[in-house]
C-alpha cells in the first residue's frame, strides 16, 4: 500500500463534498445551542429536508414544467421551509411548552425519520434518482492541477456551505442579533432584564437551525447523492450535534471539525476502494471513534452556553 | 453641575421627580405577595425598603421594573399614571434595576453587556467602540472605574456591580432600584458603593435600597419603608428609626440583636488541620497549606469573600473532597481522607452551605430527612434492615417541637418548607447526634431574622455545652456576633487570625481582599 494511493486529490475533494451537510447542520445547531436550545432532532429534520427537496425536484423534473436550475432552487426552497417548520415545532415544544430538550429532540428525530419514510413509501415508492446540482467548472481555476480538483469543481451548495461559515461567525460575534443570542444562552435572566425577548430569540435560532438542517438534508438528496431512501442521513445529524461541542460553539472551529471528520471518512472510503488490508468495519468506525476521542479531550470553554437545555421561565 | 430648573441629570436624562405606587396588589397561586402596598420615592432621595425574605420587597420592585404586573393598584410617575409592561418599558421611563444576582453574561465583555438590548448606531452591526467611549465618559463622571473591553468573568464582584450601575445610568436611569446590593461585597466595597449612591442621590437620582441589614439602612437612607408578609408596616424618616425599632417592625415582635455571650472556656483540641492542601473544582489550588486548631467549647469563625477556599475547607474536613497534602485530625485520630460515614461515627456534624443540595433530599419527607445518616442506627432499625417508622416519626416530632420547626406533619415533603425551617431541620438532625465537632457553613444564608436568631442561640448553646464549632460565613455580622476567634481566608490560605474581642473591622476587610 502506497501513501500516494491514499492521499489523492480526489480524497481531499470528496472530503470537502462530504463536509457540506455537516457544515450546514452543525452551523444551524450552533445558533440554536448558543441561545440555549439543544436540538437533538437535527437528523430527523435533515431527513425531512432531504425528502422535501428531493420530492420537489423529482416532481418538477418528471412534469418537466420548469427549467432545471429553477427545479433545483424549488427543491432548496422546499427543504428550507420544511426544515424551518420542523424547527418551529421544536421551538414550540421546548421553548413555549418548556419540555426537556433531550427528550423533545429525540421526538423530533423519530418524527422526521418516520414521516420521511412514510411519505417516501406513499408518494415515491422505490428509490429513484434526480438530476441534482451539477458541478461547477470555473474558467482557468478548475484547470489548475490538483488544486482545481480539490477546490474548484464542486456543486453550488458546497460553496454556499463554506460561505456560511464566516457569515455565521460574523452574525454571532459582530451583530446585535448575535449578541442577543449569546446573552440568551449565557444568562437568559440578564437578557430578559435588558429587554431582550428570550422566547423570540430562541424561536429565531431554532428555526434558523431547522432551516439549515433542512438544507443539509437537501445537500445530500439533490446535490451529493441525488436520491432519497429511508434513513438517508444515517445519523449524520447526531454527528453534527457532536461537532458543535467539538468546535466549542464557534463556527470556524465547528467547520474545522466537520472537515476533520469528513476527511477521515473520505480516507476510509479510499482505503476500501484500493482494497487495503484493514477490516472495513474498523475503517467505518474510525471517524466516529476519532470524534468521540476528540470530544473527550475538548475542554470546557468560555463560549459554552451555560443555559444550554434549560428552559427559561420568568420569576422563581 | 446640577441645575434643578432644567430637571436634567448629569447624564443628560430627565429626572423622575416623584414616583408613587398606591394600593398595589399581587397574587401568586396560593400566596398574596403584595397586599395593598403604598410606596413612593422622590428625586434626590435614598428610600430603603426593609423586610424579611418573602416580605414582598423584590416582588414590589419587580412590578416597578415591569417583570411582574400588579393585579390591582396604580403607579404614577411625575404625577402621571404609568403602566409598566416590560423591562424595556421601565428602562424607557428612566427606571433601572440592580439585581441581587447580577444580570450579566459572564463570557461577554463589559461593553457587550451594556450594548445588549440597545439599538446600535450602525443598524444590525454592533458599535462596541461607541459604547465603550460613552462608558468611559460615564465612569469618569461617577468614579466607577472599569475597563469596557474586559469579559465579566475576569472582574471582581464589586466591579461587576459597578458595571450594573454604569449600564443602568447608560440607559438613562433616573430612578435606581438596588436589590440587596451589599450582600456580596466586602466592607471596603460597601463603603465605595455608599459613596456612589450618595453622589447619585445628590445629583437628583431617586434610589430604592432594598435590604434586610439594619445598620446599612440606618447609614444610607433618608426614609425607610418596612414590609412584612406582603403588607406595608410603616414608612418613617430614617432619623426617627433605631435598630430595635426596625427589627421589631420587620418581625412583628421584639428581636434579640446582640447575644449575651458567656466568656469562652476552651478545653481540649478537637479538630487539628496541618498544612492541608486540596484542589478546587477547576483543578487549581483550592486550599493552600491551611493549618487550623479548634477546641472544645469555642466557635472559630472563618471570614472571607466567597470563593476563597471556604467551601474546599469544609469539604476537606467532612470527607467530601480529597486532601492532597497535610493531615486532618479529629479527637486526636488521623481522619485525613476518611469517608463521611466514618467521620459521622466519631462525632462530626456538618451543616452544609448548599442545604437544598447537600443538606436535605427535598423530595423526601421531614422524618426521612431527619434520619438521613442515622437510619441504620439500632434505635431506628430492627434486625439491621427494617426501619421502625413509628420510632423515627416519634423522634422527629420531638425535634420539630424542640427546634420550633413549622411543618404540617412529619410526612410533609421538605421542598414545601421555607428556607428557615429547612435549616432548622438540618440543625436539629446534626445536633441530635451530640457532635463533638460541628462545621456550620453559611448556616443562616437566606434564612429570615426570626430563624437566624434561633439558630444563633442554638449554636452558642452548643458551644457552651462543649462542642467545637467551625463557623464559615460570608456575613461578617454573623461572624462577629458568634465567634471567639476569627480566621480570614484569601485565595485558599488563612491570611490572618484575630481574637474577636479586639477586632478591627477595617483590618478584617483588608485581610479579606488580600491586603496586608
Amino acid at each position: 500500500m502506497d501513501l500516494d494511493d491514499i492521499f489523492t486529490a480526489s480524497v481531499f475533494a470528496s472530503a470537502i463534498r462530504l463536509a457540506t451537510p455537516y457544515i450546514f447542520a452543525a452551523l444551524g445547531e450552533t445558533f440554536a445551542q448558543r441561545s440555549g436550545v439543544l436540538n437533538l432532532g437535527v437528523d430527523g429534520i435533515m431527513l425531512m429536508g432531504a425528502f422535501g427537496g428531493f420530492y420537489a425536484v423529482h416532481l418538477a423534473q418528471t412534469a418537466g414544467v420548469m427549467a432545471e436550475p429553477l427545479a433545483l432552487l424549488l427543491g432548496v426552497l422546499v427543504a428550507l421551509v420544511v426544515g424551518g417548520l420542523m424547527g418551529l415545532a421544536m421551538a414550540f415544544v421546548s421553548v413555549t411548552l418548556q419540555a426537556k430538550q433531550g427528550i423533545s429532540g429525540i421526538g423530533v428525530y423519530l418524527f422526521g425519520l418516520g414521516l420521511s419514510e412514510l411519505l417516501f413509501q406513499q408518494w415515491v415508492g422505490t428509490p429513484k434518482s434526480v438530476a441534482g446540482f451539477p458541478r461547477i467548472s470555473f474558467p482557468i481555476l478548475t484547470d489548475i492541477p490538483i488544486l482545481g480538483e480539490i477546490f474548484f469543481h464542486h456543486n453550488l451548495l458546497v460553496y454556499v456551505a463554506f460561505a456560511l461559515v464566516p457569515l455565521s461567525a460574523f452574525v454571532l460575534n459582530r451583530t446585535t442579533f448575535g449578541l442577543m443570542i449569546r446573552a440568551v444562552g449565557q444568562n437568559p435572566e440578564a437578557a430578559d432584564a435588558m429587554g431582550v425577548s428570550v422566547t423570540r430569540v430562541r424561536y429565531a435560532t431554532t428555526i434558523i437551525g431547522g432551516m439549515l438542517a433542512g438544507l443539509a438534508g437537501a445537500s445530500l438528496s439533490i446535490a451529493l447523492i441525488n436520491l432519497f431512501q429511508q434513513n438517508l442521513t444515517a445519523g449524520q445529524g447526531f454527528i453534527a450535534v457532536a461537532l458543535v461541542y467539538f468546535g466549542g460553539w464557534r463556527p470556524l472551529a465547528v467547520a474545522a471539525g466537520a472537515m476533520l471528520f469528513s476527511f477521515v471518512n473520505a480516507l476510509q472510503l479510499q482505503i476500501k476502494v484500493i482494497g487495503a488490508d484493514i477490516p472495513s468495519e474498523f475503517a467505518v468506525m474510525a471517524p466516529y471513534v476519532i470524534t468521540i476521542v476528540a470530544l473527550v479531550f475538548a475542554t470546557k470553554r468560555q463560549e459554552q452556553p451555560t443555559a444550554l437545555t434549560k428552559p427559561y421561565e420568568r420569576g422563581e | 453641575m446640577n441645575n434643578p430648573k432644567t430637571h436634567l441629570l448629569p447624564t443628560g436624562h430627565a429626572r423622575i421627580e416623584s414616583l408613587t405606587m398606591s394600593g398595589i396588589v399581587k397574587r401568586f397561586p396560593g400566596v398574596l405577595a403584595a397586599d395593598k402596598i403604598d410606596f413612593n420615592v422622590r428625586s434626590g432621595e435614598i428610600h430603603a425598603l426593609l423586610g424579611e425574605n418573602g416580605a414582598g420587597k423584590s416582588t414590589l420592585m419587580k412590578m416597578l421594573y415591569g417583570l411582574y404586573h400588579p393585579d390591582e393598584g396604580e403607579i404614577r410617575i411625575n404625577d402621571k399614571p404609568a403602566t409598566i409592561k416590560s423591562p424595556i418599558d421601565a428602562i424607557q421611563r428612566g427606571i433601572g434595576m440592580i439585581h441581587q444576582h447580577f444580570m450579566l453574561a459572564p463570557s461577554l465583555t463589559v461593553a457587550e453587556n451594556i450594548a445588549l438590548g440597545m439599538k446600535s448606531s450602525r443598524g444590525f452591526q454592533l458599535d462596541l467602540d461607541v459604547v465603550s467611549q460613552r462608558v468611559i465618559e460615564l465612569s469618569d463622571t461617577y468614579n466607577l472605574k472599569v475597563d469596557p473591553r474586559l469579559p465579566i468573568w475576569q472582574l471582581a464582584v464589586g466591579e461587576q456591580q459597578r458595571v450594573e450601575i454604569l449600564r443602568a445610568l447608560y440607559k438613562g436611569a433616573a430612578l435606581l432600584i438596588l436589590d440587596e446590593p451589599t450582600a456580596v461585597l466586602t466592607p471596603q466595597e460597601v463603603a465605595g458603593l455608599f459613596r456612589i449612591l450618595k453622589q447619585l442621590a445628590a445629583d437628583g437620582h431617586g434610589l430604592v435600597f432594598i435590604s434586610h441589614k439594619l445598620h446599612e439602612v440606618l447609614e444610607i437612607s433618608h426614609r425607610v419603608t418596612v414590609l412584612r408578609d406582603g403588607r406595608r408596616v410603616d414608612t418613617i424618616p430614617t432619623r426617627q428609626a433605631t435598630r430595635p425599632k426596625l427589627a421589631e417592625m420587620m418581625v412583628g415582635r421584639p428581636v434579640l440583636l446582640e447575644y449575651a455571650k458567656n466568656p469562652p472556656d476552651p478545653r481540649e483540641e478537637r479538630l487539628t488541620m496541618r498544612d492541608v492542601s486540596a484542589l478546587s473544582n477547576r483543578g487549581a489550588t483550592g486550599l493552600d497549606a491551611v493549618s487550623l486548631r479548634l477546641r472544645s467549647g469555642e466557635i472559630v469563625g472563618i471570614a472571607g469573600v466567597s470563593g476563597n477556599g471556604q467551601q474546599e475547607l469544609a469539604q476537606c474536613i467532612t470527607g467530601l473532597r480529597d486532601v492532597t497534602a497535610g493531615s486532618v485530625m479529629i479527637n486526636g485520630r488521623d481522619v485525613t481522607n476518611a469517608p463521611p460515614a466514618a467521620l459521622h461515627a466519631i462525632g462530626l456534624s456538618y451543616i452544609p452551605e448548599e442545604r437544598m443540595i447537600d443538606g436535605v433530599i427535598k423530595e423526601f419527607s421531614v422524618a426521612e430527612n431527619y434520619v438521613l445518616q442515622d437510619h441504620g442506627h439500632p434505635k431506628y432499625t430492627a434486625a439491621r434492615v427494617f426501619m421502625l417508622f413509628n420510632k423515627i416519626r416519634e423522634a422527629c416530632r420531638r425535634a420539630i417541637h424542640l427546634f420550633e420547626i413549622k411543618t404540617p406533619s412529619t410526612e410533609t415533603l421538605v421542598k414545601s418548607l421555607s428556607g428557615g425551617n429547612i435549616q432548622k431541620l438540618v440543625l436539629a438532625r446534626e445536633l441530635s447526634r451530640d457532635p463533638g465537632v460541628l462545621i456550620a457553613a453559611q448556616p443562616t444564608r437566606g434564612v429570615d431574622i426570626g430563624a437566624t436568631e434561633y439558630i444563633h442561640k442554638q449554636l452558642l448553646e452548643e458551644r457552651d455545652k462543649g462542642t467545637a464549632i467551625l463557623l464559615i460565613s460570608e456575613d461578617l455580622d454573623e461572624i462577629r456576633a458568634l465567634s471567639d476567634r476569627i480566621a480570614v481566608m484569601y485565595e485558599g490560605r488563612i491570611v490572618g487570625e484575630v481574637v474577636n474581642e479586639n477586632v478591627d473591622i477595617e483590618q478584617l476587610g483588608l485581610l479579606m481582599t488580600g491586603g496586608e
